[in-house]
């Protein structure tokens, strides 16, 4: 039998759900530890080998101190496949928030015991320092995206995985719109699928956790949400969580932000 | 902000730093815990404890920083982001002490009784993952579930089972079990018909049953002996405490004493040490405590619901209990009791809670500052926010479960220290590992909260 192949688990900047959604796959997961040899994964296992050489690699969190800047370098050196999983790695993640403080000229961070603690300038995701071979979206990511990525990963493909909106999603659904029956602002048209349309199944607006697709037309979203009344300082909140620091709706809370 | 000088107060002592005779236990990186972390044990060569750290090195995220400015609507869902075992823990935390400030709290019975179930379940899928996946490897001599499900299967099969129906209890209410999105304040997005919630009756059914069994085979586990004296601490209320409670019981410094939430930080004090980027919450008396399943059956065994007071007879466990690594046992009880609850809800569930949540005062009618405290699955979990008329947050104050036990997992440490001597030294480090995670330790969650203070120039 040839060798399986080699699985490595990594966190850096996270709330730890990314990882735990491979846990959460409880119908698969012992299929998936005999399809692969979980080499390192240290919320699962104290079997642990950092240094190991790995086939598919997932990292969750982002870069938020020359630490984990250091350790993810080293975890590319050893990933064939490395994929970035969730808000954090593929966006900044709700940390990333504190970029913003820099950009609205607050002139010094004062930490409780500045000696203590080192960390970057910047919460950054970490395509920003290494190649990613594929990003997989979502605050938490989604099981079933998960479950395709590996399956994938495992006989050499590209995950089917696809980049619509939202609101595709929730059209199929056969959801009842949200904006438009009630209202309600929602980041559906600008965000990426994934979720299932889980909100507007739940009687809410979209909040982005998927981050923003691919030509996301957020001016005209945002445009549309003022025209109903939504205040300018709401706009950037909206476009400014968990994927906050992404390109699209960095941009596009910065539009509002006087 | 020197290198040289964090590095030093995280790292254990290096071989050149002993002196001869002396020795280390340590661990460089936790392994089935959340989030990152390492301990050192040093005895001297008489074997006394030269120093006994839980070091944190988990990256702060500063969340009681970002929260400043966003909208008291917009808390649930950032500070699920804390943590992705238990997001529900500071959800509930943040709607009660915010609808205490808007004078919502509790918004109706229904609503306070779906937060319960949904509470549950996260008490069982946390719960269950810690005695099946983290903790009982342990025990058995593994190093992962995965690896002890090749001599028994059918054990880890019925925990990922069990943790998949405390999972869907979260998903029906909240759509998701990692950050759920129907909470907020006033109530959810989204209340469940009668007909999703009566699904779930035949799996709770069965998943009680066998979380009962659950408790035997824990109470059968090999139990390293170890008795320690503790203060023990949980939020009070009229049932066994999970979603709700304004007072918080300590035991174990003579007559018990009763602390109001809102006056939390009178009794409690958050000091940041070098070796941790979480804060270290003591009385103000500098006395380590303990919060979590322990703290609440020691305290609270009588509120049980039946069917768990039932299961902990059946186990045998004598209260209170003072062997950490008895809270294996402890921890599926409460599982017993959060499936017991849960079964409860469902069954009188005969009408759809409507409205979903209550009206909200409006802009120009929210300030205020107000506390709540709820028990997530390791422990008290208290938050406090102010908020300015438009309902901005001007201040958040979490103070979360890990961040409080860790310097009573350093004293436990000191407390294992004797028995270690006589053991091998790779058998004693791993003893050290298993005490430590009888605290299910949520580092993730510990870290968030150092203060970033912002001055705008």
């Amino acid at each position: 039998m040839a060798a399986r192949p080699r699985l490595g688990v990594f966190k850096l900047a996270s709330c730890d759900g990314c990882q735990l959604t491979l846990l959460d796959l409880e119908d698969e997961l012992l299929a998936i530890a005999a399809a692969v040899d979980i080499v390192h994964f240290p919320e699962a296992s104290s079997d642990m080998d950092p240094h190991g050489r790995f086939d598919l690699t997932l990292v969750e969190g982002s870069v938020s101190t020359p630490a984990q800047l250091d350790e993810l370098r080293a975890i590319r050196a050893q990933s064939r496949t490395l994929v970035a999983i969730g808000a954090c790695a593929t966006a900044g993640g709700v940390q990333a928030l504190r970029n913003f403080a820099d950009h609205r000229e607050y002139v010094r961070a004062v930490y409780a015991t500045p000696a203590y603690i080192e960390t970057l300038a910047q919460v950054t995701p970490i395509a920003a320092h290494v190649r990613v071979d594929f990003e997989l979206r979502g605050c938490p990511i989604d099981k079933g995206q998960l479950l395709e990525l590996i399956s994938a990963t495992l006989v050499g493909r590209r995950p089917d995985i696809a980049d619509e909106s939202v609101c595709m999603a929730c059209k199929r659904a056969g959801q009842v719109c949200v904006t438009v029956a009630h209202g309600q602002p929602c980041l559906g048209p600008v965000t990426h699928a994934g979720c299932g349309a889980l909100c507007p199944r739940f009687s809410r607006g979209c909040f982005g956790c998927y981050g923003p697709r691919e030509r996301a037309n957020t001016e005209a979203l945002a445009d549309h949400m003022q025209a109903e009344g939504v205040s300018a300082a709401s706009l950037v909140r909206r476009f400014r969580l968990f994927t906050g620091w992404s390109e699209a709706f960095r941009a596009e809370s910065e539009r509002h932000d006087d | 902000m020197t290198t040289e000088e964090e590095r030093d107060h995280k790292q254990p002592p290096s071989a050149v730093e002993l002196g001869a005779d002396e020795r280390v236990y340590k661990v460089e990186m936790l392994a089935r815990v959340e989030g990152e972390g390492r301990f050192w044990l040093r005895l001297d060569a008489a074997g006394e404890v030269a120093d006994a750290k839980l070091a944190i090195f988990e990256a702060p995220r500063f969340f009681e920083a970002f929260l400043r400015g966003r909208d008291l609507e917009e808390v649930p869902d950032i500070v699920a982001r804390i943590c992705g075992i238990c997001p529900v823990a500071y959800q509930m935390g943040a709607v009660r002490a915010l609808e205490r400030i808007l004078g919502v709290d509790p918004p109706s019975p229904g609503i306070r009784s779906l937060r319960r179930l949904l509470y549950c379940g996260e008490w069982i899928e946390s719960h269950v993952l810690h005695v099946f996946m983290l903790h009982a490897p342990d025990f058995l001599g593994y190093e992962s579930a995965i690896e002890m499900a090749a001599d028994h299967r059918a054990r880890v099969e019925q925990g990922l089972r069990l943790k998949k129906v405390g999972n869907a209890i979260i998903e029906v209410l909240g759509g998701r079990a990692i950050h759920p999105v129907s909470p907020k304040v006033g109530g959810f997005s989204r209340t469940p018909t009668v007909a999703e919630l009566a699904a779930l009756r035949p799996r709770l059914e069965a998943a009680l049953e066998e979380a009962e069994a659950v408790v035997e085979w824990s109470a059968g586990l090999p139990m390293p002996a170890l008795e320690l004296d503790y203060v023990f601490v949980s939020l009070a209320s009229e049932d066994y405490p999970i979603e709700f409670g304004d007072e918080v019981l300590v035991r174990g410094r003579g007559r018990d004493e009763r602390v109001d939430v809102d006056e939390f930080l009178d009794h409690f004090v958050e000091d940041h040490v070098a070796h941790s980027n979480a804060l270290q919450c003591r009385l103000r008396d500098g006395t380590p405590y303990l919060v979590g399943p322990m703290a609440r059956l020691n305290l609270f065994a009588d509120r049980l619901h039946p069917r768990a007071a039932r299961a902990l007879e059946r186990s045998g466990l004598a209260l209170p209990v003072r062997n950490p690594y008895q809270s294996i046992i402890v921890r599926a009880v409460e599982v017993v009791h959060a499936f017991a609850t849960a079964l409860d809800i469902v069954t009188n569930y005969t009408r759809r809670v409507e409205p979903a949540f209550v009206e909200l005062p409006p802009a120009g009618a929210r300030a205020g500052r107000a506390s709540g405290g709820t028990e997530a699955p390791r422990g008290l979990c208290w938050h406090r926010y102010e908020t300015d008329a438009e309902g901005l947050i001007v201040d958040a104050r979490i103070v979360p479960p890990t961040s409080q036990n860790q310097a009573r997992i350093e004293r436990d440490l000191v407390g294992l220290a004797p028995q270690l001597l006589a053991m091998d030294h790779g058998a004693a480090t791993r003893r050290c590992e298993q005490l430590i995670r009888a605290y299910d330790p949520c580092i993730s969650c510990a870290t968030h909260f150092l203060k970033l203070e912002i001055e705008r120039g």
